[in-house]
């Protein structure tokens, strides 16, 4: 262990013990579940159904049922895609980079931030089969060897690299989370009281033991995950946005979409962290592990990148003056001022004035505050996938072919699937398996020397300074 | 060297090398008797297998029970038994026939396959069509596998036999000739001289009879007008490409007046320029005065709107001023059009033609003044030889439907026609056709009409007929069947024989007229073959005959100046037919109900179009559907706002309404025929005032195009004025340059590509936009040769039409191009209220770096040695990336199945109208993208038929379907690496001239080529030097 500072503000509140960790995130696993989560999950599968049902129409009947048109060939579709990758991005900067730069906050949010990039890369994956006009065939997109002759696929096109970036990114992202179950799923397994569960989470658990081998494997794997992932973490999006630069399209072909497209994702992707972690710091009253200080961080984060998405807004206004090019300039102001200038405002006030609010530390500390403009933030990245892709492909070259999309109960219905597929993971996730990573919040625990008397553990920090009763107890 | 190490061996028989050892040493379990005898048999055998084939057994039990479940079904070809002599599978046989309907009339080419007519195409021996062929002449095959028509005889509503019909028909015909009553044969125009011999002897036989002529579309007035100036009842024939300057009041004669295609073929021709040395440098100037913005007026280099109470008065105006006389005003903007067009035609004597689109006798008798004052007669206009285009009489067609009320016929046989439909008195007819003693149709269907009658006795497709047309004077074409009857129709001509008691073989009746009549009886075996053959005969014109004195002027003078008025300020309606619709005979034919009609692009319905300063008083915006009301007769209908419709003024189309007509047409819009006004009995098209309500409704109307201007795109639009043009070939033109740190370049001279190599051709086209009239014949032809689906009214307003070539059409904006603020781009894109009209036919770029190929995931589409953009649909996933990065728009998407589905219940949905597909081309399925492939089947054969022969293909017998189609040569399709292709020549003409290449700036570097556009039009001093200076500062 490292030797902290007294003055270092302790990552778990509460003066919670190795064991008040152990049985506070294990009794979610082990008990019944609540009532809350019943509710909840039923709705979340009633969604899922209503959504597969409309799915299932959209294969049945063909793409037609979608508002798309011969101008508009993608809209909600990738969309969708690029929102849920986007969302799928905070899980691995938190466990990856976070995990290099030394940041022990992240321990109480990697688990679930990871849960949600893996399903949220699942549902982003759900849109690239749905897109396709004949999906059986999805295969095809894979250098498989085949029967079809000489035929492979084509590596000049960004799409084949999506397919290659998203599964390298969701094949890291599942070992990374699982490796980091397991001395968790070990820690249930030891606890489990029937043969079932025990039989279960043993086989998980890959016969972990605890000794210190299999800590030293486990830190060794962790590290080396990390450096892998951290990589992935710029490139996927990278990918995704090469999709739009490579291509002639005024509106997509810029080459400043791969950071810019990077710095949404993240921000988009802890928004979601936000949105999922302030409701099960709720509902699993994991208030002391899950601080102010947790919140205050990730919102800061999402100040910083929401920023970043800000000027890079102005930036592509800038070259499409500056560049003097005709078609380019005409999207922009197109953007702005053409028949979907609702979108693009949307966009704007979500995502660039929103999150400056956070400059205030009242607001940035507030949980309602946090949680509604985290709401705010997706919706206004799902907008800006939306004026991306829409507003420059419905006025692009030729003016005979403009044309205007607008959305069928499919689009929107298949959107509601991936929501429905997405809540049904979570739940499930949240119920079954450890929501917080028990191993190493409990590494993280002693991270202050200070020592708490007994009467003000569970005091906030900030109430702590504020109050000078505390204020001598704690020097 | 010698092995040092030391040797090991497994056993004795190692070391002895026994033979048993040997012939085992490769068996890992040494000698296994067993195994000798699997040796060399199948592992499949059931004979013990080893260890090793263990797997593969596994493996292929595996893969043969998968294989057994995916069995594909089987689907039954039956050879031929006997192999007809002159069908072989998959080569096609061409037949020479004639089209020839309610007064449309071409020479044609049907292409037929294993015996089935798949695709129409113009025969250029004729010098009448000159290989033009309409977009209806090309959509009337659908009709031929309509799954709608009768098959066979009815008597009422039941179905009958022939034998009853006939003697039935036979024995009421007798009777009422017999006691003296009056039979009515009804048509519209017969242009076959043999048919009238028909229906000659049929009246020869019961002398009660009377031929009734009606056009829908009647120009009886013109016919009237020139018996009354010239003693000369006929239509007589036009030569546009000999006038330097034609007007043209409210005459569509590009689109629907009397014979299109013939006069655009005419019309181009002194319009056509080139850039080479001593090229034609020099184009007629058009001016059109008219109230709906047509086809032709699009067209026009000046056009002034005018309302349909001033038509008459233009005329006159026109003639007043050219003959120096002071007229009405009729106000300013009009006023000086008017005074320039006649200066240009004062100037332009003997080579100037005035025509008038009015069926009102007086305004032509003064347009025939005004010809004949500028000598058009001999040159432009030729008395000596009538066309018979238009035959109809409006006075006794009105005369036969009082008869009919009257109860004073006995018998009614309708030929060709549908007049309780399309006659403006069909109500009238509706209700007293039933009382008649016998009435027959030959209509196809049981339609308005025919269903009415007692008997329907269907005359079959033209495609399955005999018969001949003569055109015009003197130049005859035949028609023969290129596919057996399908149903059991009978032709109307042997009908009208079988009831007049002769023989009915109506083959053997036009050989004997043909022998008699026009051939002549030497050698006329010889002479009938090559007729068939060629499918026409020309005798030629008669001398050119010019006219004299125009009689009757002036009472036709003082009747114009009575009935028509300088400034009206009601709503006036007036009725024009469309391009593709036409008079809605052929309203079952889903490509024509797809057709998008030249200037609005609207398809699948009839609406109202009104000015856009006219929308703004009335408060109507687009959609909006209005309650007109004309005198007494009440209509509702969508409104579409039309830049270029004069002020005050409600166009709608006729042709729409249909009420048994079959899924296609029923329903599609609103029957405007019984809106005509009868003035003095001639048909007139002008309604009159009417009233207008909004009811609060709305109706989409489908428009494949919706946005109306080119947003000053020089990149995709290139124009100029002829004067620019004469002073510089590359006038209009535009170059953008792009900045680099090595200073200024041509986009062309930066790129990441290679390119491809084209070492044996390079296919390519050359579009002329100053030749394109935009009468979308290439639409529907390219729509029949490459099997592309009909989507619907719906699936159009969603944008999803599949056409692989469309026409835009831009029209011009007030707003200052050069204006890139906020502002201005919005400005932009509100058409002028009078604009300018540019066509501009689009199909696959064929790019050299095309960007739709870099982004497919699984290369479904590639490019090809010979610079075709390749799609390979069985390998399409469907991602429609292609499509995005298409920066021209072409790709279409199969966003539904759209055969075999009852939601598309057009041709594709019955076997009879599947009958219609190339087969060399593939329907595609749904989920897969498609374009045009620039007829790669027809590139394919043609190189295949070379190959045979040992020789390159030669330029000209490789053409694609639209520029096969294109009347007026404005598609040119060659190979760009044969130099002396017609291609390749024209565009080393205008490679310093008039080529361009769509958004050269991001050299995608098509394979097709543009040339501009040029206006006959006087340079506007101060725009040119705002043009110039702009010039110099060039694009970036």
């Amino acid at each position: 262990m490292h030797v902290t500072s007294p003055v270092r503000t302790p990552l778990v509140t509460g003066g919670k013990t190795y064991a008040d960790v152990t049985e506070d995130i294990c009794k979610q696993v082990e008990g019944k579940p609540t009532k809350e989560w019943k509710v909840a999950f039923v709705i979340s599968l009633a969604v899922l159904a209503y959504g597969t049902v409309c799915l299932f129409w959209t294969w049945w009947e063909g793409l037609g049922v979608w508002g798309l048109n011969k101008t508009v060939g993608w809209a909600w579709d990738i969309t969708n895609f690029v929102w849920w990758v986007g969302i799928g991005h905070a899980g691995t900067l938190i466990s990856a980079i976070l995990l290099l730069f030394r940041q022990k906050w992240r321990t109480s949010i990697n688990r679930a931030a990871e849960a949600m990039t893996i399903f949220a890369v699942l549902c982003a994956a759900s849109f690239i089969l749905m897109h396709m006009g004949r999906p059986w065939l999805a295969y095809w997109a894979l250098p498989l060897p085949n029967t079809f002759g000489s035929l492979w696929v084509n590596f000049n096109s960004p799409l084949v690299w999506d397919v290659f970036a998203i599964s390298t990114y969701f094949s890291v992202s599942c070992l990374f989370w699982y490796v980091g179950l397991v001395p968790d799923l070990a820690t249930i397994r030891d606890r489990a009281q029937n043969k079932v569960s025990k039989y279960i989470y043993g086989v998980l658990s890959l016969g972990w033991n605890g000794s210190a081998r299999t800590w030293s494997r486990y830190e060794y794997i962790s590290l080396i995950l990390a450096g892998l992932s951290t990589p992935l973490v710029l490139s996927v999006h990278t990918i995704v946005s090469m999709d739009f630069a490579t291509s002639v399209i005024p509106g997509w072909h810029t080459t400043i979409f791969p950071p810019y497209f990077v710095a949404g994702a993240i921000f988009s992707g802890f928004a979601m962290v936000q949105n999922l972690m302030l409701v099960t710091r709720v509902v699993y009253k994991l208030e002391d592990y899950i601080t102010f200080e947790h919140i205050e961080s990730m919102n800061k984060i999402i100040t910083l990148t929401g920023s970043i998405v800000g000027v890079a807004y102005l930036t592509e206004f800038f070259i499409a003056w500056y560049s003097g090019v005709e078609y380019e300039s005409y999207a922009f102001y197109n953007r702005m001022a053409g028949p979907y200038w609702w979108a693009y405002w949307a966009m704007m006030t979500c995502n660039v004035i929103s999150p400056q609010l956070f400059w205030s530390r009242k607001i940035r500390r507030s949980v309602k505050w946090t949680f509604f403009i985290s709401v705010i933030v997706n919706i206004g990245m799902w907008f800006e996938r939306f004026v991306i892709i829409v507003t420059s492909l419905h006025r692009d070259y030729i003016p005979s072919s403009w044309a205007m999309f607008s959305p069928t109960m499919f689009d929107i219905g298949d959107y509601i699937f991936s929501f429905g597929f997405f809540f049904t993971c979570f739940f499930l996730f949240s119920k079954y398996l450890p929501v917080i990573n028990m191993a190493e919040v409990k590494g993280v625990i002693k991270s202050t020397s200070e020592k708490l008397p007994l009467k003000v553990s569970g005091v906030s920090k900030a109430e702590r300074l504020a109050s000078p009763a505390y204020k001598k107890d704690a020097e | 060297m010698e092995n040092q190490t030391k040797r090991y061996w497994k056993g004795l028989e190692e070391l002895r090398n026994d033979e048993t050892f040997v012939k085992n040493a490769h068996n890992e379990f040494g000698s296994f008797e067993a195994n000798d005898s699997t040796q060399y048999k199948s592992i499949v055998d059931g004979i013990g297998s080893d260890r090793r084939d263990f797997l593969k057994v596994l493996g292929f039990g595996l893969a043969a029970v998968s294989l057994a479940a995916c069995d594909a079904p089987v689907k039954k070809s039956i050879p031929y038994l006997n192999k007809p002599t002159d069908t072989f599978p998959s080569i096609a046989d061409w037949y020479a026939s004639t089209y020839a309907e309610g007064g449309d009339y071409a020479s044609v080419l049907v292409k037929t396959r294993e015996g089935r007519p798949i695709k129409i195409e113009g025969n250029k021996q004729s010098s009448v069509s000159k290989g033009g062929v309409s977009a209806r002449a090309h959509a009337s095959l659908l009709a031929l596998y309509d799954a709608e028509k009768l098959k066979g005889p009815k008597k009422g509503e039941a179905d009958a036999e022939w034998d009853t019909v006939d003697k039935e028909i036979s024995a009421q015909l007798a009777s009422i000739a017999a006691k003296g009553g009056q039979i009515r044969i009804v048509s519209s125009s017969i242009l076959s001289p043999s048919t009238k011999a028909v229906i000659a002897d049929f009246t020869a036989k019961y002398p009660t009879t009377q031929h009734i002529t009606y056009d829908v579309n009647s120009v009886a007035g013109l016919v009237k007008a020139n018996g009354d100036s010239f003693g000369k009842a006929i239509v007589p024939s036009y030569d546009f490409s000999k006038a330097k300057v034609i007007v043209g009041l409210s005459c569509d004669f590009l689109g629907s007046w009397i014979a299109p295609h013939e006069y655009s073929v005419q019309y181009v021709a002194g319009r056509k320029l080139n850039s080479g040395k001593g090229g034609k440098k020099d184009m007629s100037r058009h001016y059109q005065f008219e109230t709906t913005m047509s086809l032709t007026g699009a067209n026009a280099d000046y056009r002034a709107a005018v309302k349909p109470s001033q038509e008459g008065l233009v005329a006159l105006a026109l003639y007043n001023k050219l003959s120096g006389k002071g007229g009405t005003s009729l106000g300013a903007d009009v006023d000086k059009v008017l005074d320039k067009a006649v200066a240009n035609l004062k100037a332009a004597q003997g080579a100037a033609l005035v025509v008038s689109g009015s069926n009102d006798p007086n305004v032509q008798v003064v347009v025939n003044a005004i010809n004949s004052a500028l000598g058009a007669y001999g040159t432009s206009i030729d008395l000596g030889t009538p066309v018979y285009y238009r035959q109809g009489n409006d006075v006794a067609m009105n005369g036969l439907i009082d008869n009919v009320k009257a109860g004073s016929i006995g018998a009614v046989i309708l030929y060709g026609c549908n007049p309780v439909y399309d006659h403006p008195r069909g109500a009238e007819l509706k209700e007293a056709l039933p009382k008649v003693e016998l009435s027959v149709s030959f209509a196809d269907r049981a339609d308005e009409t025919s269903s009415l009658c007692k008997y329907i006795t269907p005359a079959p497709h033209y495609l399955e007929s005999w018969g001949d047309a003569e055109p015009k004077a003197g130049f005859y074409s035949l028609q023969q069947p290129a596919i057996s009857l399908i149903y059991k129709t009978r032709q109307a001509q042997s009908s009208l024989l079988k009831w007049s008691g002769a023989n009915p073989d109506f083959y053997t009746y036009l050989r004997n007229y043909w022998k008699a009549n026009i051939l002549g009886g030497e050698n006329f075996e010889g002479t009938w073959t090559k007729a068939l053959h060629d499918g026409v005969v020309e005798k030629g014109a008669a001398a050119a005959a010019s006219a004299g004195a125009v009689a009757g002027l002036d009472a036709a003078i003082a009747a114009v100046t009575a009935s028509y008025k300088a400034s009206a300020t009601g709503l006036e309606v007036v009725l024009y037919e469309k391009v593709g619709m036409g008079t809605g005979a052929l309203a079952n034919n889903p490509w024509l109900q797809e057709f998008p009609e030249p200037v609005t692009k609207a398809c699948w319905d009839n609406y109202a179009s009104v000015s856009q300063k006219t929308a703004k008083e009335l408060g109507l915006s687009q959609d909006d559907v209005v309650k007109i009301e004309v005198k007494g007769k009440s209509v509702e209908l969508p409104v579409l706002i039309q830049p270029g419709q004069a002020n005050g003024t409600v166009s709608i189309a006729i042709g729409y309404g249909r009420e048994k007509a079959g899924k296609s047409g029923n329903g599609v819009g609103v029957n405007m025929y019984p809106f005509i006004q009868n003035k003095a009995g001639f048909a007139n098209f002008s309604v009159g005032e009417a009233t207008l309500t909004k009811t609060g409704d709305s109706h989409k109307i489908a428009q494949t195009q919706t946005h109306e201007t080119v947003m000053g795109r020089r990149a995709v639009m290139q124009e100029a004025r002829l004067a620019e043009y004469q002073k510089d070939s590359k006038a209009g033109r535009y170059f953008p340059h792009v900045s680099t740190s090595e200073g200024i370049k041509s986009p062309t001279e930066i790129t990441l590509w290679d390119g491809y190599q084209k070492p044996n051709h390079s296919w390519g086209m050359a579009i002329d936009l100053n030749s394109c009239t935009g009468c979308g014949a290439c639409v529907i032809s390219c729509q029949a040769e490459n099997n592309v689906s009909v989507v619907g009214r719906q699936e159009v307003i969603n944008r999803r039409e599949m056409h692989w070539i469309r026409i835009d059409r831009y029209y011009s904006s007030d707003a200052d191009v050069m204006d890139k603020s906020l502002s201005g781009s919005k400005a932009l894109e509100i058409a002028s209220d009078n604009p300018e009209v540019v066509f501009q036919p689009l199909m696959c770029q064929h790019c050299g770096n095309a960007p739709c190929e870099t982004v497919c995931p699984v290369l479904a589409t590639t490019h090809s040695t010979e610079g075709l953009n390749q799609m390979a649909y069985n390998r399409c996933v469907g991602t429609r990336y292609c499509a995005n990065n298409c920066p021209y728009k072409v790709r279409r998407f199969n966003w539904f199945k759209y055969f075999d589905n009852d939601n598309f219940d057009f041709h594709y949905n019955n076997d009879l109208g599947k009958m219609v597909i190339n087969p060399d081309v593939t329907v595609r399925s749904r989920g897969v993208i498609e374009k045009c492939s620039m007829c790669v089947q027809r590139i394919q054969e043609g190189k295949l038929n070379a190959k045979k022969e040992r020789r390159r293909p030669v330029d000209g017998e490789i053409v694609t379907a639209c520029a096969q189609s294109c009347p007026t040569e404005a598609i040119v399709f060659g190979d760009m690496n044969d130099p002396a292709s017609k291609l390749s020549k024209l565009l080393a003409e205008e490679k310093e001239g008039r080529a361009f290449q769509m958004l050269e700036e991001i050299n995608v570097k098509p394979q097709i080529s543009y040339l501009t556009k040029i206006r006959n039009k006087d340079v506007d001093a101060t725009k040119a030097a705002a043009k110039e200076a702009h010039a110099e500062h060039g694009g970036h």
